[in-house]
């Protein structure tokens, strides 16, 4: 005769309640774990969808993720000179943040190599990739634009024609591919003012150099865009990403470039390190003690509430003693009741968290390596818990099932 | 009733406290009682009777003193002579005021226990569990969890746990004070009963003296000390 069985059966709805308060408490524990391997998927996603070998970045920074890198346009072109280099890509990354349909909206956007690179390898739950060179935009799902919408940003409008499904940066925010010259429209758009004002500013300085009255044609180009004046350096870009022909080893490839003084190269493990060590490794601390510190409490609650439910039994565990049971029966009997409210909480935890999670504005990602652990913490606790009712349990006397 | 004894007892005493706290609920208590006899314990409350009673029934020790059962010392002063949590799953049966059932068992499950507890298998359990219950008149109630009886019910339930294991000796403490006259007397014949038919010694404490002629002997107990009763005329 299963004790335990027969306890809960006889207290369904109170033990009910308990395990489906234990089982949100997991819920969160559950959560902050999968958060954290969100927080690590998001960060190195994109360095793993990109596929680049390489990644070229300005000199002595940790860029494009890990902070602001700024290569020029040319550099692509350089690197695909590299021995043992496929092709080269320009990259380039940034984040905005638009007013939109009376919200807040953030968008990483990242720039695609046209022609080369038109998002053919973007996955894609809706549309299509880039066919023009211009005004057409991919945009992830988290972002809440529908496809064929048109979205201004700069001074253009672009339109939406293809939607994909957990594309976010490592900060969390959508991202949006534009073809490169789209990306740095957007992202060194000038007012029409600021530009008027910076032609003017030329030419005083001009006016005001020897250089400006020795060779006065280069006043008239003053007035020109920047575009229009060799003198000028073009917009810049984030980073150059490369591709390795098969069978080179990439440290060779690397030494090639290690005389170039303005640049730095990392290849795709090293990024991901970069990412995973910055910021990405303080959330990880943060959310690891986090979940370290529900654990304890949970484990302090479960504890607690088997206390209460072997006080409430106290008159039966003094009886099972008067006639005669041995310990192991009675203990049994706790312990029984502590799994099953650790064990069904858990399952609750899992279904819950089924339904809740994909609601959460940051990817949560159960992996099933994260669920076997909290599965085995789960029943260390339960037995853990159970100690202390036991403990209630070994020091009640028969005498009390007379009182 | 043979001549064997089936509890025996010598000279206990229960103190508690000490110094000016000290007090005294039991003296000198000497008592035995054979295979097949049925004893009353009679006297006012507070005189000692539960304490004896559950010394006897090794659940509260004395102080000093012995208690004999089936001619094993098993109690010598506070100190257990043999493993008291055995010899009172297979020795012993019990029968409170309150009926004390466990709550989340049903009433053949709460004679089915302390036959498993004993090692008896889940089948024989629960026929011979079912059979008592029949013999106490109570076994269209078998299902029926104790908050779903009524008091005199879950007393009969009581006494059938008691029987189950075929103990040697049974200890009642006011088996009948719940119960009406009729359930009373049925409660009290069912003692003698056993005890002649089972060769079962059988102590009941009791303030019911209308059916003080069910017991063999008569014992009283007044200010912690016991001594011999008669039959009333």
């Amino acid at each position: 005769m299963n004790l335990a069985a027969k306890d809960i059966r006889h207290n369904v709805g109170r033990f009910l309640l308990t395990t489906i308060g234990i089982g949100m408490l997991l819920m969160v524990v559950m959560g902050m774990g999968g958060i954290y391997r969100g927080i690590v998927e998001d960060a190195t996603m994109l360095v793993d969808e990109v596929g680049a070998d390489l990644w070229v970045v300005q000199r002595d920074t940790r860029g494009p993720f890990a902070e602001i890198s700024r290569v020029p346009s040319n550099m692509v072109h350089r690197v695909a000179a590299v021995p043992g280099v496929k092709d080269a890509r320009e990259f380039l990354f940034h984040t905005i943040q638009r007013e939109h349909r009376g919200r807040a909206l953030r968008i990483a956007i990242l720039g695609l190599s046209w022609p080369t690179d038109k998002g053919g390898w973007v996955e894609l739950t809706e549309g299509r990739a880039l066919t023009q060179s211009h005004f057409e935009m991919i945009a992830d799902q988290s972002l809440g634009l529908r496809l064929g919408e048109r979205i201004k940003l700069g001074k253009e409008n672009y339109e939406v024609v293809g939607i994909t499904k957990s594309m976010i940066s490592a900060a969390g925010d959508g991202l949006a591919f534009f073809t490169v010259a789209d990306a740095q429209a957007i992202q060194f758009d000038t007012p029409g003012e600021a530009v008027r004002l910076e032609r003017a500013a030329r030419e005083i300085r001009g006016a005001n150099s020897e250089l400006g009255a020795k060779l006065p044609v280069l006043l008239e180009q003053a007035s020109k865009s920047n575009a229009e004046i060799p003198a000028l350096a073009p917009p810049r870009i984030s980073a150059v990403m490369a591709s390795i022909e098969a069978g080179v080893n990439p440290e060779e490839v690397i030494a090639n470039m290690s005389g170039w003084s303005d640049v730095s190269v990392f290849t795709r493990q090293g990024q991901r390190e970069l990412l995973l060590k910055g910021s990405v490794e303080k959330v990880k601390k943060q959310i690891g003690l986090f979940r370290v510190l529900l654990t304890i409490i949970a484990a302090i609650i479960m504890a607690l509430i088997l206390y209460t439910l072997t006080l409430d039994k106290i008159h039966t565990i003094a009886l099972l003693k008067l006639i005669g049971a041995p310990n192991s029966r009675i203990l049994g009997l706790i312990m029984q009741e502590s799994l099953f409210i650790g064990v069904l909480g858990y399952g609750i935890a899992y279904l819950l968290g089924q339904r809740i999670f994909p609601n959460f504005p940051r990817r949560v990602i159960l992996t099933n390596d994260d669920l076997l652990q909290l599965g085995v913490i789960v029943i260390v606790i339960s037995v853990l818990a159970s100690f202390l009712g036991i403990w209630k349990a070994l020091r009640v006397s028969p005498n009390e099932a007379l009182s | 009733m043979n001549d064997s004894l089936a509890i025996a007892t010598e000279g206990l005493s229960k103190i508690y406290g000490s110094g000016n706290t000290e007090v005294v609920a039991m003296q000198d208590a000497s008592l035995q009682v054979k295979h097949g006899e049925v004893v009353a314990l009679l006297g006012p409350s507070g005189s000692g009777k539960s304490t004896f009673l559950t010394a006897v029934g090794l659940i509260n020790p004395p102080t000093a003193g012995q208690v004999i059962i089936n001619g094993e010392l098993v109690m010598d002063g506070p100190r257990a002579m043999t493993s008291l949590r055995r010899f009172r799953r297979r020795e012993i049966g019990y029968v409170f005021q309150k009926s004390n059932l466990i709550p989340f068992l049903t009433a053949v499950e709460n004679v089915q226990i302390v036959m498993e507890i004993n090692g008896v298998g889940a089948g024989a359990g629960r026929r011979r569990a079912m059979e008592l219950l029949d013999e106490l008149g109570v076994r269209d109630r078998a299902a029926n969890l104790p908050s779903m009886l009524s008091g005199g019910q879950q007393q009969r339930v009581a006494v059938a746990r008691a029987l189950a294991n075929q103990p040697s000796i049974i200890l009642a403490d006011e088996p009948t004070a719940a119960l009406d006259s009729g359930r009373g007397r049925q409660v009290m014949d069912l003692f003698a009963q056993v005890a002649h038919e089972h060769g079962a010694g059988v102590i009941v404490v009791t303030h019911d003296h209308r059916a003080l002629d069910v017991f063999d002997s008569l014992y009283e107990m007044e200010d912690g000390l016991i001594k011999r009763s008669e039959h009333p005329a």
